[in-house]
């Protein structure tokens, strides 16, 4: 099971006194020594004081999804010490702080328990109260250093290129690490039987988050305006687009900024900014959560039916309502997909990881002004908050934006007249023109009806033809719209299907379950509306397995109302606890669903 | 609702502005408001107000909301692109074109359900953003287009058509313009036009956002007797604080500079515009003291009207978010995009 690369542990800590820096050390460390590894932040809603956790994986054959066990705990919270002794795999490891006993109560006869006097070390090293409550946390990454066979050299640079400029600072992180390091190569056996091997699989890679990767995507698709409203977990999007916008975007002799920034009052304003944009031209966004989507209904329905482009990015959180604010989900697709009254469908890309956040972030700025109309970009928290080893990001130079029909002045003088809603192409899409241009092209914009020329009309057939025209618009995108990444086995007769930030722990299922001899063939949808190959491997497979996070099941209700496979002929795989997904969850649904039918 | 057919018949002697257009050409389509409705005779001093300085209708983009009022930006200037967006979220959508194109004239249009109630949170943080752009509320008093409920607009004890008294404390807009430092703010009468057009043209050029109330009567339900928002009320209880004139400057200055009560304001384009004090010690310059003016009519039960408080637009939305001159909507994904090296050497950064 574990062994040498292949392993888990976690940080028990409290919110709010610098753990995260030493976590992130620790991720960056192993990857620097060239092996695969995945960091999860479990956190609370709260600024300080409530229980967090980081959880690490490493992985030689590249598994990136959550653990569904951990080796060994760094157990320093002590409201949560009993829950999270228990956590810890039979034979596995709890690292704790031995300046206060452990209750016998909660100990473990199967584990063996690894005390550091954190506190006391602190304490007799470090002046300062805040010192001390940091520095504890450099404290334990130096033991872990030891017991896991980390490469000192490689953390030692870590901290010259992390405090180049300020070597107080420097002088007392090597100090901490110093101590950690030393008193586990003097109490106890070092390294632990699972630990770390150099390895070399980590040159293309980077870490990064997918909020991260989002903000560059926008960059990169030359988006101008953004418009938001603070929400977790949707935040770091538009402070990751503002900080490459005024790395890259602003001008070196005027310091003038070719980018416009809008703090909204909330997110109907954040939504109406991204679509005044939008029809004035700009390529333009908001980034928002679950709540934020809510409240964007009535201007959807106005972008999808006016025909205006825009990106509407979407971090998922738990829901309904404040729900789980911290904790991730799958549980808008029903939202996204028919937002508004009245008849809608829109356009939705799915990443599935922060590389995917990067070129779909693209895509999406080229769909929406090719299809002109809303198109949604479903991240979630652990795909948006996380840190994910994904490939370098590439960019290619030939890329030309899809900036869709806008008619230059040359092309709207050679018409006879402008008609905005005018099929002329036979594909849907009727060409545009933006406001300042010629009066001739000039038109008006209403969520009323209105007949192919824009003028008012309360006539059925001209409302009708109009409406069509755009369910035939968006029945076309299913073709643009990334398309399903499917893994298929000979012979396999069970489909495994999902979406987004499921893709790394379903994948691993899918070895696990060729071990017990489940030949099983992937399909993981990248966007809507389903193209028909979605349709085809349905069909194709005697049983599917729909594996979302969420409590009812939207994809396999999506699936169905949009490919008119019964809903009932799927087998719902559900995990919405808010926490990402393990691959042990997949697999024991699989099994456990032959096992019922055997029986 | 009825629409009545105007004949369509274009006079050769129709006199032209600068551009070559006559009014005819800043007219739009066919009203379908009642006849008598207020915000026709708006729409009215719009076209003239446009004529009047020139504006060239292809440089200019007219917002609206929903409502009676937010249908009136059809009826003018058919050469403008046109958006009617969602009931009260007007000022949202503007904002996102002017960020996207600070090139064009932006002409919002709106009503007191659409500004006061519905939209009131869009309506202040338009003005605190500092879009640079007309806003005009027509203001009847109630909701036109769902046949006359009170709105948030409606005095104390003015009666609805059935004789109900409305209950609630009005808000006035131009009071909250002042509270919240909008740098231009006014008040008409639909049926002043005299006084309304040179107020209109000075928004248009004032370089911020200019609030301008436009009191503008529902014949359909708010014309009767104990209503305080009729033409008989407005007309008899009107006290006009400034009277404005607004001079382009390349036309000569005809009022006679010794005039005491006379103050002239440079608009941004070098425009020049003048008001007149018509009431005994007010100063629209002074922001606190027009606040105390305004309120001690609304006291008394009268309307203020006029000019009421003006002052160079400050720090607009594009200068707070110090954009380029270039409007947004022009620069090229080419140029925006950092290109393959920028990643390249991005991405040693996340290792
Ligand atoms: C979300 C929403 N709620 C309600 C309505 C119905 N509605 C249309 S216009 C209007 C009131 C308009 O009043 P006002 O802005 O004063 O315009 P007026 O017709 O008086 O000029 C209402 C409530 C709507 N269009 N949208
Ligand atoms: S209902 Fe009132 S506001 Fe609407 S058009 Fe008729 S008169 Fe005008
Ligand atoms: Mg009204």
């Amino acid at each position: 099971m574990s062994g040498i690369n292949d392993f888990a542990f976690k940080m028990a800590t409290v919110n709010g006194t610098g753990s995260a820096s030493a976590n992130s050390l620790l991720m960056q460390a192993i990857f620097r020594m060239g092996i695969p590894v995945a960091g999860k932040n479990i956190f609370p809603s709260n600024i300080q004081g409530l229980p967090t956790w980081y959880e690490v994986r490493v992985s030689a054959h590249g598994y990136m999804a959550r653990p569904a066990q951990v080796d060994l705990i760094v157990a320093l919270n002590g409201t949560t010490l009993a829950k999270d002794i228990k956590t810890v795999r039979p034979g596995g490891y709890v690292m704790y702080d031995s300046s206060w006993p452990i209750p016998e109560a909660i100990k473990r006869a199967d584990v063996t328990f690894l005390g550091v006097p954190f506190g006391d070390l602190a304490a007799s090293a470090f002046e300062r109260d805040r010192d001390r409550t940091l520095l504890r946390n450099i404290i334990y990454t130096g033991a872990l250093g030891a017991l896991l066979n980390i490469d000192h050299e490689i953390i030692s640079e870590m901290l010259r290129e992390k405090f180049a400029k300020k070597k107080s600072l420097l002088d007392a992180n090597a100090k901490a690490i110093q101590m950690g390091w030393d008193y586990a190569l003097e109490h106890f056996e070092c390294p632990l039987p699972f630990h770390l091997e150099k390895m070399d699989e980590t040159k293309d890679k980077v870490i990064i988050d997918g909020n991260t990767a989002c903000g560059l995507g926008a960059v990169y698709a030359g988006a101008t305006v953004g418009a938001w409203y603070p929400i977790t977990p949707s935040t770091s999007l538009m402070e990751a687009f503002k900080a490459f916008c005024e790395k890259y975007r602003v001008d070196k002799e005027t310091g003038l900024r070719k980018f416009c920034i809008l703090q909204a009052e909330d997110e109907l304003a954040a939504a109406g900014i991204t679509i005044g944009a939008g029809w004035a031209g700009a390529r333009s966004f908001t980034n928002t959560s679950g709540p934020g989507i809510s409240l964007m209904q009535e201007f959807l329905g106005l972008a999808y039916y006016t025909e205006i482009p825009g990106v509407f990015f979407d971090v998922q959180r738990a829901g309904p309502s404040t729900g789980m604010p911290t904790r991730t989900q799958q549980a808008d697709l029903m939202m996204l997909a028919y937002a508004s009254h009245g008849d809608t469908k829109h356009l939705i890309v799915f990443p599935a990881n922060p590389y995917e956040c990067f070129t779909l972030t693209v895509e999406a700025f080229d769909l929406a002004e090719r299809f002109q109309t809303p198109v949604f970009v479903a991240s979630d928290l652990d795909i948006g908050m996380n840190d994910w080893m994904v490939p370098r990001f590439e960019w290619d130079e030939n890329y030309v934006a899809d900036r869709g029909k806008v008619l230059s002045a040359e092309e709207l003088a050679a018409l006879p007249k402008f008609s905005r809603y005018l099929d002329k192409d036979g594909d849907g899409i009727a060409a545009r023109t933006l406001p300042g241009g010629d009066a001739k092209g000039a038109y008006f914009v209403r969520g009323s009806s209105h007949d192919e020329h824009a003028a008012y009309t309360e006539d059925s057939d001209a409302y009708v033809k109009v409406v069509d025209r755009i369910k035939r618009k968006i029945e076309n995108a299913a073709k643009a719209v990334p398309a399903p990444l499917f893994v298929r086995n000979p012979g396999a007769e069970i489909g495994l299907v999902t979406l987004g930030s499921c893709d790394a722990a379903v994948r691993e299922a899918m070895d696990r379950l060729k071990e017990q001899g489940f030949h099983v063939d992937f399909m993981r949808i990248r966007g809507f509306p389903f193209d028909t190959c979605v349709q085809q491997f349905l069909a194709e497979h005697e049983v599917n397995f729909i594996i979302e996070q969420n409590r009812d099941g939207q994809l396999r209700s999506l699936l169905a109302i949009e490919t008119g496979i019964p809903r009932d002929a799927m087998v719902a795989v559900l995990d919405y606890s808010g926490m990402p997904l393990t691959a042990k969850s997949v697999v024991d649904a699989v099994t456990a669903h032959f096992a019922g039918v055997d029986a | 609702m009825t629409s009545i057919q105007k004949p369509q018949f274009r006079h050769p002697g129709l006199p032209k502005n600068a551009l070559g257009y006559t009014r005819r050409d800043y007219e739009g389509a066919m009203s379908t408001l009642c006849a008598g409705c207020g915000h026709d005779s708006v729409t009215a001093a719009l076209i003239q107000a446009f004529w009047e300085l020139d504006l060239p209708p292809n440089r200019a983009a007219k917002m609206s909301g929903i409502g009676c009022s937010s249908k009136t930006t059809a009826y003018f200037m058919k050469g403008s692109h046109g958006f009617n967006s969602v009931h009260g979220r007007m000022p949202s959508v503007t904002s996102g074109a002017a960020a996207a194109n600070r090139g064009l004239t932006y002409i919002g249009i709106s009503g007191d359900g659409d500004s006061l109630s519905i939209g009131m949170g869009q309506l202040c943080h338009a003005i605190r953003r500092n879009v640079r752009m007309l806003y005009v509320i027509e203001n009847n008093g109630v909701y036109g287009l769902t046949k006359g409920q009170f709105s948030a607009s409606a005095d104390i004890g003015s009666t609805s058509k059935k004789g109900e008294a409305n209950v609630q404390p009005p808000i006035d807009p131009a009071l909250l313009a002042l509270s919240l430092g909008a740098t231009f703010v006014a008040r008409s009468f639909s049926g002043d036009k005299s006084q309304l057009v040179p107020i209109l043209k000075a928004g248009l050029v004032h370089d911020g956002f200019a609030l301008i109330d436009v009191i503008s009567p529902c014949v359909s339900f708010n014309d009767h007797e104990g209503s305080t928002k009729s033409y008989r009320f407005t007309r008899e209880h009107e006290v006009e604080m400034t009277e404005v004139d607004f001079v382009p400057i390349r036309h000569e200055i005809t009022t006679k500079d010794t005039d005491s009560a006379v103050t002239a304001v440079q608009m941004h384009d070098g425009t020049v515009m003048r008001f007149r004090k018509t009431h005994e010690g007010y100063d629209p310059t002074d922001r606190e003291q027009a606040y105390l003016h305004v309120r001690e009519c609304t006291k008394r039960g009268e309307v203020a009207t006029g000019l009421l408080y003006i002052e160079r637009g400050g720090a607009d939305m594009h200068a707070v978010a110090r954009t380029v001159e270039r409007p947004l909507a022009e620069l090229t994904v080419a140029e925006l995009c950092p290109g393959k090296g920028a990643l390249e050497k991005l991405m040693d950064s996340y290792r």
